[in-house]
């Protein structure tokens, strides 16, 4: 699904990403674990192509992502804050990108019902702009907008920080889900390796830009991530 | 201390990827200062003499105490509009160790350097200089002098009252307009003259400087009164953080005749409505709708008839030129949203044409009560019109590609009371002096229809060659998409 080649992103002359090789196949939930500086979020934007590589390339479905935007239609994310609409409340955000992504108000209803369990009753139906909304219940509205319109690439940058505890074992179902349906590439990146050894069957560690470590996830792997982030 | 705030003040301007852009921007400005330094200073020497050769028989330094008022109402009303607060970003010092009353003294203090307070010294320091030499009292003058900064200073502190209490709802300046009309009325009417009044207070404290000491009193309380307000602002539960408000769904079903922009045309139109900055630039279409009431109740302009362009850009482009010149900054907040759904950048930019479109129409039609004044009016508005939709909507949207700082809808930064200045309006000078320059080079060569003609004539192969303009802008936009997405994420 996603191939990534040679690809480095400096700043100023320094390194920030170096990926030489990487390959996701269709289906696959994909970790990505690293301390502050790893390069987590710039790898992101790269997929997003929020910013541009200073060499090589990343190919999801053989498109190359810094050249055409047709991998735009299968793709969603919800990276931070910044990707909310702050003066629209959450149903209108819905509908919103529900009308980018080609799907009518009737099957956007029928998925936001889905999730009325992980909204907790405080999203939906409030009378509330989203910038009024706190940081946790933002990220609840992005985390349900990037389902919205049958993605099969769902990219999530630290779905899990500034969630309370209740929403965080709702979130992590809610993937798991996800990463059963073989349809759907997720992937997700954070700093808890309980969570995101719980619902990913594959972690990559980086290390200042490095793939450190490529691990399949199974009993051993939390403790082996552990052991990695102690020294 | 002082010199920490001046510090991070400095590295704050000198750090946002937006001084790139403003250089320009600044050196206008520059020029502007210098402009009215000299002009201030050319008043300054000439005013003994003229005012000697048009009141021969009156005292010049009385004579022009009596002109006080208006000086004090006009310099208040270009505070209002023009004159900011100094704005600093106070929320990261609020839990470190310095005094809550020592960040607001800062941003007192810094206000009294401000190019308001300067510019009168410029005609009342010659002026003075010319009194003494003509033999008046020395000490007479000298407090004189004292007295008109204290004024100045006085008008500084409460132009911020009157601006933070008037930041709290959208006709922010229909107030002030209207009350300084009415203190001029009473005063040229003769009902209260201001003017004499004024002049006696400045002329009798002149005199016995005692009552300065007075006047100081009152200055102590406006500036207590301003740090009052301030003090209270500085908690992030009062002003840093927006207030909740109630929510106002609208479901915009009549914008699904627009096909696939429909969408943006959803967001723009609650872009607009639901944001306290673009909200003011629909309440600046009324001022904009009213403008031609300045010039042609004048019989002397209605023989320019090439003014009625200039004056007809402005009518029925004044939203174009107000919402169209924060293209893209408006979506700043969420653009990397924008940039990574999926969104035909041709959509997003046809939605904010559309709308602008549909204002220079809708403004049209309205404006089309000036026939009064005569029917070429009419027929430059509508050439003026036509040029807006073909020339000028292209030209702003294409600005817009250069633009890198995003607009703060919820105005979080504190003590950021109108959010805009003087800058705001340079850049539809181009917009309404390209064309009028056109207008008026036809009509003193070849006259009146063919000044209309050309002006229409460009507007229509704006309009023929739209598809094509609007591709080039397109790949504009989508040239500079980087810088945009890294400049909007920075925090203003």
């Amino acid at each position: 699904m996603i191939t990534v080649n040679d690809l480095t992103k400096k700043y100023n002359g320094i390194s920030v990403l170096n990926i030489p090789d990487l390959a996701i196949p269709k289906g696959q939930s994909f970790g990505l674990v690293g301390n502050n500086g790893a390069g987590k979020t710039t790898f992101f934007s790269l997929l997003l192509d929020l910013i541009q590589p200073s060499s090589g390339e990343i190919r999801t479905n053989d498109i190359l992502v810094h050249k055409s935007e047709d991998w735009k239609p299968f793709t969603s994310s919800f990276i931070d804050e910044s990707f909310l609409v702050g003066y629209l409340t959450p149903e209108e955000y819905f509908y919103f990108i529900g009308d980018l992504r080609g799907q009518n108000k009737a099957d956007v209803d029928s998925l936001i019902s889905q999730f009325e369990d992980f909204f907790h009753g405080e999203i939906t139906g409030k009378r509330k702009y989203l910038r009024n909304l706190s940081k946790g219940n933002q990220k609840k509205v992005g985390i349900v907008a990037s389902l919205i319109g049958n993605p099969e690439v769902i990219i999530l940058d630290e779905p899990f920080a500034n969630l309370d505890p209740t929403t965080q074992i709702r979130l992590k179902q809610i993937i798991k889900k996800l990463a059963n349906n073989r349809n759907v590439t997720v992937l997700i990146s954070s700093h808890d390796l309980m969570h995101v050894t719980e619902v990913c069957e594959r972690i990559v560690v980086l290390d200042k830009g490095d793939i450190v470590k490529d691990l399949a996830t199974s009993e051993e792997t939390l403790k082996e991530l552990e052991h990695h982030f102690t020294d | 201390m002082i010199k920490r705030f001046l510090v991070l003040e400095w590295k704050q301007f000198f750090r946002s990827s937006h001084w790139q852009k403003s250089i320009a921007i600044n050196i206008l400005m520059v020029f502007l200062a210098v402009y009215f330094m000299a002009t201030f200073l050319i008043m300054g020497f000439a005013v003994y003499n003229l005012l000697t050769e048009f009141h021969p028989d009156s005292d010049p330094f009385i004579v022009f105490n009596g002109f006080l008022f208006y000086w004090i109402i006009a310099d208040l009303l270009m505070r209002f509009f023009f004159q900011k607060l100094p704005v600093m970003s106070v929320k990261p010092l609020l839990t470190l160790p310095i005094k809550r009353e020592r960040i607001v003294h800062y941003v007192l203090g810094k206000s009294v350097m401000s190019f308001f307070n300067i510019l009168p010294l410029f005609a009342i320091v010659p002026f003075s200089a010319i009194l003494l030499n003509n033999g008046y009292d020395t000490s007479v003058i000298l407090s004189w002098i004292l007295i008109i900064i204290l004024i100045s200073l006085f008008n500084n502190f409460l132009n911020f009252i009157v601006e933070s209490l008037s930041a709290e709802t959208e006709l922010s300046f229909l107030p002030i307009v209207v009350f300084s009309a009415a203190l001029f009325a009473l005063n040229y009417f003769e009902i209260v003259s201001f003017s004499e009044l004024i002049s006696n207070a400045v002329l009798g404290m002149a005199n016995k400087p005692i009552f300065i000491l007075v006047f100081s009193g009152l200055l102590v309380a406006v500036y207590s009164f301003n740090f009052k307000i301030l003090r209270r602002k500085l908690y992030i539960d009062n002003s840093l953080k927006t207030k909740s408000e109630e929510a106002k769904s609208s479901n915009l079903e009549w914008t699904k005749k627009f096909g696939d922009i429909a969408p943006f045309m959803q967001l723009d139109i609650r872009l607009i409505l639901r944001n306290k900055r673009s909200r003011s630039s629909l309440f600046i279409i009324i001022i904009g709708l009213l403008y031609g009431l300045f010039f042609y109740p004048n019989p002397m302009l209605l023989e320019y008839p090439f003014v009625f362009v200039f004056v007809g850009v402005f009518v029925t482009g004044v939203f174009l030129m107000t919402f169209g010149q924060f293209i893209p900054a408006w979506d700043g907040d969420y653009y990397k949203l924008l940039m990574s759904q999926n969104i035909k950048y041709e959509k997003y930019l046809k939605s904010k044409f559309m709308l602008m479109v549909t204002s220079v129409v809708v403004l049209f039609v309205l404006s089309t009560p000036y026939v009064y004044f005569g029917w070429k009016i009419l027929l430059a508005h509508f050439a003026a019109a036509i040029y807006n939709i073909g020339v000028n909507s292209h030209v702003i949207l294409f600005a817009g590609s250069f633009n890198r700082k995003k607009i703060e809808l919820d105005q979080r930064a504190a003590f950021n009371y109108q959010g805009t200045g003087a800058v705001q309006w340079l850049v539809g000078i181009p917009l309404m002096i390209v064309p009028m320059l056109i207008a008026t080079l036809f009509y003193f060569t070849l006259g009146f229809e063919s000044a209309i003609i050309s002006i229409s004539l460009l507007g229509l192969l704006g309009i023929v060659f739209h598809q094509k303009l609007m591709r080039f802008i397109t790949g504009k936009y989508q040239d500079s998409k980087y810088k945009m997405i890294e400049a909007f994420s920075q925090e203003t």
